[in-house]
């Protein structure tokens, strides 16, 4: 359960921002791959009380989910995974542990209150 | 009260820790010691592995370790019987080690020149993961006895993982391991990784092991002998 220290790590990084523009922050956007190694549910939890008493309390995160894209070599394209359980192509079942999305962990945006 | 406007950011959240590993790993490059760190569940041999590769190791180069545990110095008691220098790291209550870690624990440390560093991260299959240590190769151990279908239930840290062992070989008749499923199971997560099957009691893949790392450790000196010139 690591998820406490990352919402924390998310609280700080938007604070600064609301900082340094004088702002007010709504709402934290977050980019979250699959293959990231966090629980959503364990995440927007724990973001909660990452906010307490700080500038960021009652502020929504709101999570998009990144899906695996992988490349396929045969394909020579992207490919999107359905399952974390399976690393191959869709389209034409080859093997492939090239992952170009899916591992991502990032505040893509902030909504904010000037 | 204004309408909020929406602005653009993008910022790794694990970005300190990124950063540290890659000044850990560029460091590591430099002084020519090459870092394996291990992950498993609780239980799966990570300790009993690692004593019997420090053991055979220190008899023929530089070689230390450093073991994460939430509590107790005993894996650090039993991984110092391989006469090699080992420090542990408890980490209280945080279930996997941080780049930043790694970087206390080594300061200071009058462990000298080194060829290898083995890193034991905490027991535990999901949370290291997510956290760089600036290794140049993460094995991912799972026991016979756990089960074959570890990788399906934890695609994300064989997915993060650069070679797979699989511990307790000596076992295997006794809990009527499937060996052809775990494989498979590893390979369907992991295409193409790298595997070994292991007994640290019998000794079974322990020298192809040796060899594999030997060989990794040689690629990585040349090519930072190359990058310097």
């Amino acid at each position: 359960m690591h998820e406490l220290s990352l919402a924390m790590s998310i609280v700080d990084m938007a604070q600064e921002e609301a900082q340094a523009r004088n702002a007010k922050i709504t709402a934290v956007h977050l980019k979250l791959g699959l293959l990231s190694g966090v629980v959503k549910e364990a995440l927007l939890s724990c973001y909660g009380m990452a906010c307490t008493g700080t500038p960021l309390e009652g502020s929504d995160l709101l999570i998009e989910e990144i899906p695996v894209e992988i490349f396929c070599e045969r394909c020579r394209a992207p490919r999107v995974l359905s399952s974390t359980q399976w690393f191959s192509c869709p389209d034409c079942g080859t093997p492939s542990a090239a992952v170009v999305h899916g591992k991502e962990l990032e505040v893509s945006a902030l909504e904010i209150e000037e | 009260m204004s309408t909020p406007r929406l602005l653009e950011v993008r910022k790794n959240v694990l970005k300190q820790n990124d950063f540290v590993a890659r000044a850990l790993r560029d460091r590591f490059g430099a002084e020519g010691v090459f870092v394996v760190s291990l992950v498993s569940s609780p239980g799966a041999g990570k300790t009993t592995f690692l004593e019997k590769i420090l053991t055979l190791l220190h008899e023929r180069c530089r070689v230390a370790a450093l073991v994460g545990d939430l509590a107790t110095e005993n894996d650090a008691v039993r991984l110092a019987r391989s006469q090699a220098p080992v420090k542990q790291i408890t980490t209280g209550t945080l279930c996997h080690l941080e780049a930043a870690m790694v970087e206390t624990a080594m300061k200071g440390w009058g462990t000298g020149k080194l060829d290898f560093l083995f890193i034991e991260n905490v027991g535990n299959l999901v949370c290291p993961s997510s956290y760089d240590l600036g290794e140049n190769v993460r094995m991912v151990l799972m026991s016979v006895t756990e089960g074959e279908d570890k990788p399906l239930k934890y695609p994300t840290i064989f997915n993060s993982a650069d070679v797979a062992v699989i511990t307790k070989m000596d076992l295997a008749a006794a809990v009527e391991f499937n060996e052809g499923a775990a494989i498979a199971n590893i390979e369907v997560v992991r295409p193409g990784m790298k595997i070994f099957k292991v007994s640290a009691k019998s000794g079974l893949g322990i020298s192809d092991f040796m060899d594999y790392i030997a060989q990794r450790r040689a690629e990585a000196v040349s090519t930072q002998v190359e990058t310097r010139s």
